[in-house]
């Protein structure tokens, strides 16, 4: 009876991983026919800025221009054509499937909301990268302690105060690293703090998140309206991190301008990054971890301590996060405004969960949502007919259209949430 | 010994069992209320230390210890106070307005007097509302963290069916109205539930993007289609026909809708309690693997709760347009989603504990805008004792510890579940 079952369910997912991917990528790109393709003079053409303008450090290539009706049919014959493949012979890579789905959805998008004019596609590739920082960072935090099975959905709560300390020490001692290492520190107490409720306490973990989230918002604010509002230039006027180009690799077409002109904190995103790939998969630290929050009793057994594995990397989590917090201040506007991350913190969990709890793959789903948010500021001064509302919607409805793809692929650590008892 | 035990009379045992109960009923109780306690201890020290006049009393507190001890109590005592006169009222300016009445026969002053406290019950209906609704998700085992953006689009729904009918009686627009707003919350909250359910795509993380959804579509909505003629992002006013009534004139805005949130909080216990689906989502919330082995149907589990979740969110934000605010602008959702979350959880997700958090909850938030003008203390400090009431209430060993409370074995529930379970 159960393998009969289980054969059933089987045959079922077999035929849905076939079936609805194809589907998919046939309706997809008939609906980038139908929305982009028909209502087009044949001989506009779209402009695509490679060189950002008035960047002397940069090498200029020539723009890309397109021409819009025939770009958007190829578009669409290679969707058409993958997905009659898929519903034919079968793809094993859903991946690839969504990714190339996705790709061809917003390239015809950007061709058809740019056509006649010019973009600045560089330019838009940067703003991505830069406002996916915080997000990627908020997801770190969510690797690192996951990976030890503790959940922090309280990422928000750390990031808020993280941001309020950080302007504060910047502002009064007039250097931004003091005010970046404040930050940190901030978001290793706050993380502290998640991590005796529910290491020592054993708190429900989500529970102990909101209560972090309700307090971090709290206690920011408060010292905000009390403090930082009657006092703004002694105490929340601090300057922002400059953007330094990094020689030669800035020369580089296309990635030079995007990746190595930005802030401090972007370089320091993108190194943390691949540190933790790299100490997570390769080290003995990133094993011992990974043991602790796949099978907490056996790694115990083993002889790691699991409490101390939790607290230290709930700990390094929070002072990721306080980078992250940093970020929204001295990153980027050198002000801090009460409920200024804006659920970035949740966003950011999105995207490691997104990530498949794996770094690279959590700054992947990051930049996706990054990319959003800056297409959707690019949108309003291209003056398209859509709504910006509904462009803004369109990282979130992926989001849940991915996550619910996805299902059966995401594999969360499998002690994820759960408080260890020790016998 | 054995002896003993045997020869005990019925009535004996049958009162030690009456002690054992109420003493575990009173340790029930007790925690929450310590935890209450305690968060308001550490937010009145919060209250101290940013008081600029104990802060420079007490850098002379070697010549004038008393002076600082005095300016310390006097700073406490009148932020709460004023937190108190802005939830409840004074009993005597109460005790005068009755007075007046019968003398005069001039309701004013009697109504000026009640007016705190009939402010703090119509702050309390929405919070019970979506308390509920996020206890009914706990109670299956699901964790609706969307009950902000369920209120939101409860709110567009009832004002617009409020606004754009017209020429209806009230028996029927008022209820249309609310209808729509608890439809609207419940397809919001149907729509997660549905996923997790056929895909096992996490409800926490779903119902966070359809918040921001909801937040997108309502500021397009408020300036675009449902936006009222002017400059401002709001709705039309709703019709009179779909107003929740008001008990008392204009300034009171005590209305129906708190008994409507009493009534729901009744149903949502005789769902939960006495019905089968109620014992079933209980279940599924309990053991999954084990209502599944039982025969019971997981999917329709969840969306049966995150439907009802939803409709409840989405009612409490009807609630706030048809009886207090009559149109619905920006923002207008903000807070409710964590606040709803703190109340089921100190309310423990059963209903009546969910009333009673609430009405705790309201009645702070309401005081908390008088305390902030009378005694010039910002209200966050209302979230910061919120905060530390959630952990109290949710870590009872830290109060014990505290308290040298002995510790007895009370059956722990799991609320919450890790991403992938």
């Amino acid at each position: 009876m159960t393998t009969n079952l289980a054969y059933q369910d089987e045959k079922k997912s077999n035929l849905r991983t076939r079936l609805v991917p194809g589907i998919l990528l046939v309706v997809v790109g008939l609906a980038i026919l139908l929305l982009f393709g028909l209502n087009i003079q044949p001989g506009l053409h779209t402009t695509f800025g490679l060189t950002p303008l008035g960047d002397k450090n940069v090498i200029p290539i020539p723009d890309l221009v397109l021409p819009v009706q025939s770009a958007i049919y190829v578009l669409v014959l290679v969707l058409v054509f993958v997905g009659a493949w898929q519903l034919a012979r079968g793809v094993r890579s859903t991946n690839l499937l969504v990714g190339l789905v996705a790709f061809c959805f917003v390239a015809a998008f950007l061709i058809w909301a740019a056509r006649g004019k010019s973009m600045d596609l560089v330019g838009m590739m940067n703003t991505s990268l830069v406002r996916a920082t915080p997000i990627a960072l908020a997801a770190m935090c969510g690797v690192v302690s996951e990976r030890a099975a503790v959940v922090n959905i309280g990422i928000e709560g750390i990031m808020l105060m993280s941001a309020l300390t950080s302007v504060m020490a910047a502002t009064l001692t007039h250097n931004l690293f003091v005010g970046l290492l404040v930050g940190m520190l901030t978001g290793m107490l706050v993380a502290g703090l998640h991590a005796v409720l529910v290491i020592r306490f054993k708190v429900d973990q989500i529970i102990s998140g909101v209560a972090v989230n309700i307090i971090g918002t709290g206690v920011s604010s408060f010292i905000s309206n009390r403090y930082l509002e009657s006092h703004i230039d002694r105490l929340n006027n601090s300057g922002t991190f400059p953007n330094v180009a990094i020689p030669l690799l800035v020369k580089i077409p296309i990635l030079g301008p995007v990746i190595f002109e930005n802030n401090i904190l972007v370089y320091l995103m993108l190194i943390l990054v691949g540190l933790l790939y790299v100490v997570l998969f390769f080290t003995p630290w990133g094993l011992r971890t990974r043991a602790v929050g796949e099978h907490p009793k056996a790694a115990d057994t083993l002889g790691i301590n699991v409490f101390m594995t939790r607290y230290v990397n709930v700990i390094l989590g929070g002072c990721i996060a306080g980078i992250g917090g940093a970020y929204f201040t001295i990153g980027s506007v050198g002000r801090f405004d009460r409920i200024m991350t804006a659920g970035k913190g949740f966003i950011g969990l999105a995207a490691m969960i997104f990530g498949n709890w794996n770094p690279i793959g959590a700054l992947g789903s990051s930049l996706i949502f990054g990319f959003a948010d800056s297409l959707q500021v690019k949108m309003q001064i291209l003056n398209t007919p859509v709504p910006t509302e509904f462009l803004q919607m369109a990282p979130y409805i992926v989001t849940m259209i991915v996550l619910a793809g996805l299902v059966g692929r995401v594999h969360p650590p499998a002690a994820d949430g759960s408080p260890y008892e020790k016998q | 010994m054995d002896a003993k035990v045997t020869q005990t009379n019925p009535e004996a045992t049958k009162s030690a069992g009456k002690q054992r109960q109420s003493s575990k009923l009173l340790q029930t109780l007790l925690v929450p209320a310590l935890a209450v306690l305690t968060g308001f201890i550490i937010g009145a020290i919060m209250i101290a230390l940013s008081n600029d006049a104990v802060i420079a009393a007490y850098q002379n507190f070697f010549h004038a210890p008393g002076a600082a001890v005095a300016a310390t109590w006097k700073a406490i005592a009148t932020a709460y106070g004023a937190l108190f006169y802005g939830s409840i009222g004074s009993f005597s300016e109460i005790y005068h307005g009755i007075q007046n009445y019968f003398a005069t026969g001039d309701r004013k002053p009697f109504l000026l007097a009640i007016y705190p406290f009939t402010e703090s019950l119509t702050t309390v209906t929405p919070y019970i509302l979506a308390g509920l609704a996020v206890a009914v998700g706990f109670k299956c085992g699901l964790f609706n963290i969307g009950a902000e953006g369920q209120f939101g689009i409860g709110a567009l729904c009832s004002a617009f069916v409020g606004y754009s009918l017209k020429g209806l009686p009230w028996f029927v627009h008022l209820p249309l109205a609310l209808l729509a707003g608890a439809a609207g919350g419940a397809l919001w909250g149907a729509i997660p539930g549905l996923m997790k359910g056929l895909t096992g795509a996490h409800e926490v993380v779903n119902t966070i993007m359809m918040n921001y959804i909801s937040y997108r579509l309502s500021d397009w909505l408020l300036n675009g289609p449902m936006k009222a003629p002017g400059y401002r992002p709001l709705t039309p006013g709703i019709q009179d026909s779909a107003m929740l009534p008001r008990f008392f004139p204009d300034p009171l805005r005590f209305n129906w809708g708190f008994f409507l949130a009493l009534a729901m909080a009744v149903f949502v216990y005789w769902f939960l309690f006495k019905t089968t689906i109620g014992f079933e989502i209980r279940a599924v919330g309990a053991n999954p693997d084990g209502a599944r082995y039982a025969g019971m149907n997981i999917v329709k589990n969840f969306v049966i709760a995150m439907t009802l979740s939803g409709a409840l969110a989405g009612l409490a934000g009807a609630t706030q347009v048809l009886g207090i605010d009559h149109w619905v602008g920006q923002g207008y959702s903000a807070g409710y989603g964590f606040d709803s979350i703190a109340i089921a959880l100190l309310g423990q997700s059963h209903p009546v504990g969910v009333v009673l958090a609430a009405l705790l909850w309201g009645t702070l938030r309401s005081g908390a805008t008088r305390m902030q003008s009378l005694a010039g203390v910002p209200t966050e400090i209302i979230s910061i004792i919120q905060g530390l009431v959630i952990v109290f209430v949710a870590a009872p060993a830290v109060i014990r510890w505290i308290y040298r409370i002995r510790t007895i074995r009370t059956e722990t529930t799991v609320l919450t579940r890790g991403w992938g379970k």
